[in-house]
């Protein structure tokens, strides 16, 4: 226990440290994945849509994503004659590792941070936008008219909606005045709303603006309804997933989910304080302990409201997104950034 | 390199090339040509689209029907007359009573008779209840068609109770083959009527939630208003009915406006149109037609004579020469039986008139120039059941 705790202060052997960290950020990618498709997809949206979802594997279903799982590895593994092989095969790596990336600047504890990068966010929002590339090269790969128009849409989208994005989370970086998540998180330890001192209020209350555009980025960056178009399976039937069957279309799954994970996980640390709630223990084992069920608790917060949406609304157009982002979410971000950079430099 | 292939391989190979062949020339061409469906999820059933797209832009769409052709006017030429409610039944599998009475109308009107009182009522509750049945899935399969899952699952929900009531009068969910020459198969059960008069609580709170939760979204609005715009002229035109044809103005509803022994005649409710002619319009109408079915319903419920069932015809059925023609407001639009009889013991030809097939032959016109989100939207505004396409 000792030598676990001392590695994660980093100050035990560096092959110990980095396995553990490898090993962690697996479980948390596949487990992230699991508990977000048992809760969200098969208990959540089977309440809201009166019915009762998964009930017979496991006590109330929890062990149904495992035979989901299982049921993917058994299938064959189709690749269309006229894909090509190597980028189709690639494609699906590809986006999961933009996945694995994000995990690694989040702060789960005090202490418990995969890597301590003082421009933790902007890393985190650079290498999402990675998986831009591994869609596009699933739908172009697929040699499928369906993943042609899906990958492209795909690609419009992710890159307008990377900006407000962005946008949202420089407010938040000029109020805490810095990037990095964990002092992001020191920073809602001692808010100081311009001025103001309002110890442990989460950055959700005075960027409220930044947290409504940062969701529904979020939500567009997920490619979930209403932003789901490069999906669309009334139209695309799968989009770009079109012609992936088995272990590789279970790899998008898991990444579609785990990302849902990272990106709640990095808005429940920016906006909601992250594995900080006051009064309770913040450094220490307990803290760390602590602090990671915290953590769980606001990402499942904030991912119910990203599944509540997803489940209720019907898809824009794809126009219609575009005008969206550009005409709307983006000037609005533009003037939270500018009225809290004025407010920052006054007070 | 094909030397050394096996057979099957060497196949492959060469239709590898054509299609890579193919490909090309379509990467070169203006635009690309889109087959939507047979197998598509937006086509619920086995119609294809051609679509010839410049980007998402839709140069073109062409319907292509005929997947699932099952010959019934040929069959019905080698069945009996009691045995043609169960092929036609198969027509538009989400109403099917509806599709018994035209033509069960149609044979009485040529055999002179009339059923009873009490049958025409109960034909008219059932047919009533087979809209409810059909449209109530169509008010949640849009909001599938724009992308909110939800919404069907309701339509789900609340239409197994019409069914169930469907099931407890006819003994069949889906295929209720129960409307016979000269009346009906058997009387309603015990309590039936109250069961209805639950159910059709639950079809109204059903609308009002798809009114919330479908019409008051702004996406939805969005996604519809102004899309897919049908004029009158060009309604009329394309042979449009139903709730297509009300959707674009055209106040015409033949449970008014045809003299048909049924009960409409004897309820109080009212035909909707709108004038917009948009997506929105096709919806709007058909969610009032729902309510308007269940006042219907309601009323002749409450209403419901007594009597015999059926009325006094021969063992064997003859149908004396001549020709009749009976169309009835199907949930789908206008459907007709035209019926022609030599006296035989079945129909010498019976050429079916199915709403879906002219609502869908507007597609060509309506989808020019639209984006390929619209053009799905605006065919499942249209609402089609392949079994009425291809009968």
């Amino acid at each position: 226990m000792t030598v676990l705790l001392s590695s994660i202060h980093l100050t035990g052997p560096y092959w110990l440290s980095s396995t553990l960290k490898a090993v962690v950020a697996l479980a948390v990618v596949s487990g992230g994945a699991l508990v977000f498709g048992y809760v969200f997809l098969f208990k959540m949206m089977s309440f809201m849509q009166s019915r009762l979802g998964p009930m017979e594997a496991g006590p109330g279903g929890t062990m149904q994503p495992l035979a989901e799982g299982v049921k993917f590895l058994q299938k064959e593994d189709l690749i269309p004659a006229l894909a090509d092989k190597w980028v189709f095969a690639l494609a699906p790596s590809v986006v999961l590792m933009s996945t694995f990336l994000l995990f690694l600047v989040i702060p789960a504890g005090p202490d418990l941070v995969i890597a301590r990068y003082d421009t933790g966010i902007f890393l985190a929002l650079a290498v999402s936008s990675l998986s831009v590339l591994g869609i596009l090269m699933a739908g172009w790969s697929s040699a499928n008219k369906y993943s042609l128009i899906g990958a492209l849409r795909a690609a419009g989208q992710l890159i307008a909606y990377e900006l407000p994005l962005v946008l949202a989370v420089v407010g938040v970086v000029i109020q805490a005045g810095s990037m990095s998540l964990p002092k992001i998180i020191d920073a809602q330890r001692h808010t100081k709303v311009f001025g103001t001192s309002l110890s442990g209020v989460p950055y959700i209350i005075p960027q409220f603006i930044g947290f409504v555009i940062f969701l529904i980025a979020v939500q567009a960056e997920l490619t979930q309804t209403p932003f789901d178009m490069p999906i669309a399976e009334s139209e695309l039937v799968a989009g770009y997933q079109t012609e992936y069957t088995g272990f590789r279309f279970l790899v998008f799954f898991i990444s579609e989910f785990a990302t849902a994970f990272a990106y709640s996980a990095i808005a429940a640390t920016i906006f909601l304080g992250g594995w900080y709630l006051p009064l309770l223990p913040h450094r220490g084992l307990w803290g760390n302990l602590l602090g990671v069920a915290v953590l769980g608790a606001k990402i499942m917060v904030v991912a119910f409201f990203i599944f509540w949406v997803r489940f209720t609304y019907p898809r824009f157009r794809e126009d219609q997104l575009q005008s969206f982002a550009w005409k709307f979410l983006i000037p609005l971000a533009l003037v939270n950034i500018m009225a809290t950079a004025i407010l920052k430099v006054i007070f | 390199m094909t030397a050394t292939l096996p057979d099957w391989r060497k196949a492959a190979y060469v239709a590898s090339q054509a299609a890579d062949a193919r490909v090309n020339v379509e990467i070169e061409a203006e635009g690309m040509t889109l087959n939507i469906g047979p197998q598509h999820p937006a086509t619920h059933g086995t119609l294809r689209i051609v679509a010839r797209l410049d980007g998402e832009q839709v140069v073109w769409a062409d319907p292509a029907p005929g997947y699932m052709h099952r010959g019934y006017e040929k069959l019905t030429e080698v069945r009996t007359y009691p045995q043609v409610t169960t092929l036609v039944n198969r027509i538009d599998w989400l109403g099917s009573f509806c599709n018994e009475v035209p033509f069960i109308l149609a044979a009485e009107q040529l055999m002179g008779i009339e059923a009873p009182a009490r049958a025409q009522w109960i034909r008219t509750i059932l047919f009533e209840l087979g809209r409810i049945a059909n449209l109530t899935l169509f008010l949640g399969d849009m909001g599938v068609q724009l992308g909110a899952l939800t919404p069907v699952f309701y339509a789900f929900r609340d239409r197994e109770y019409v069914l169930n009531l469907i099931e407890g009068a006819t003994g069949g969910r889906f295929h209720p083959n129960f409307d016979r020459i000269g009346g009906l198969k058997d009387d309603l059960p015990k309590g039936w009527l109250d069961e209805v008069r639950t159910v059709m609580v639950k079809i109204e709170d059903f609308c009002t939630e798809m009114d919330d939760l479908l019409m008051g979204n702004p996406i939805f609005e969005k996604r519809t208003r102004g899309i897919g715009v049908i004029p009158v002229a060009v309604a009329k035109e394309y042979g449009l009915t139903g709730a297509n044809a009300r959707a674009s103005g055209i106040d015409w509803d033949l449970r008014r406006d045809e003299d048909l022994p049924m009960a409409w005649k004897h309820c109080d409710w009212k035909v909707w149109t709108h004038g917009d002619g948009d997506s929105f319009a096709r919806y709007w109408v058909r969610l009032q037609e729902v309510r308007e079915a269940t006042k219907i319903v309601r009323q002749l419920a409450d209403g419901l004579p007594k009597g015999p069932i059926m009325t006094k015809v021969p063992k064997i059925i003859k149908v004396p020469a001549g020709e009749a023609y009976v169309w009835t407001e199907n949930p789908l639009g206008a459907m007709g039986y035209y019926l022609v009889s030599q006296g035989g013991l079945g129909p010498f030809r019976c050429k079916i008139r199915t709403p879906s097939f002219s609502n869908i032959s507007i597609l060509p016109w309506v989808a020019k120039g639209v984006l390929v989100p619209d053009m799905i939207t605006i065919l499942a505004s249209l609402y089609f059941i392949l079994g009425d396409i291809d009968r």
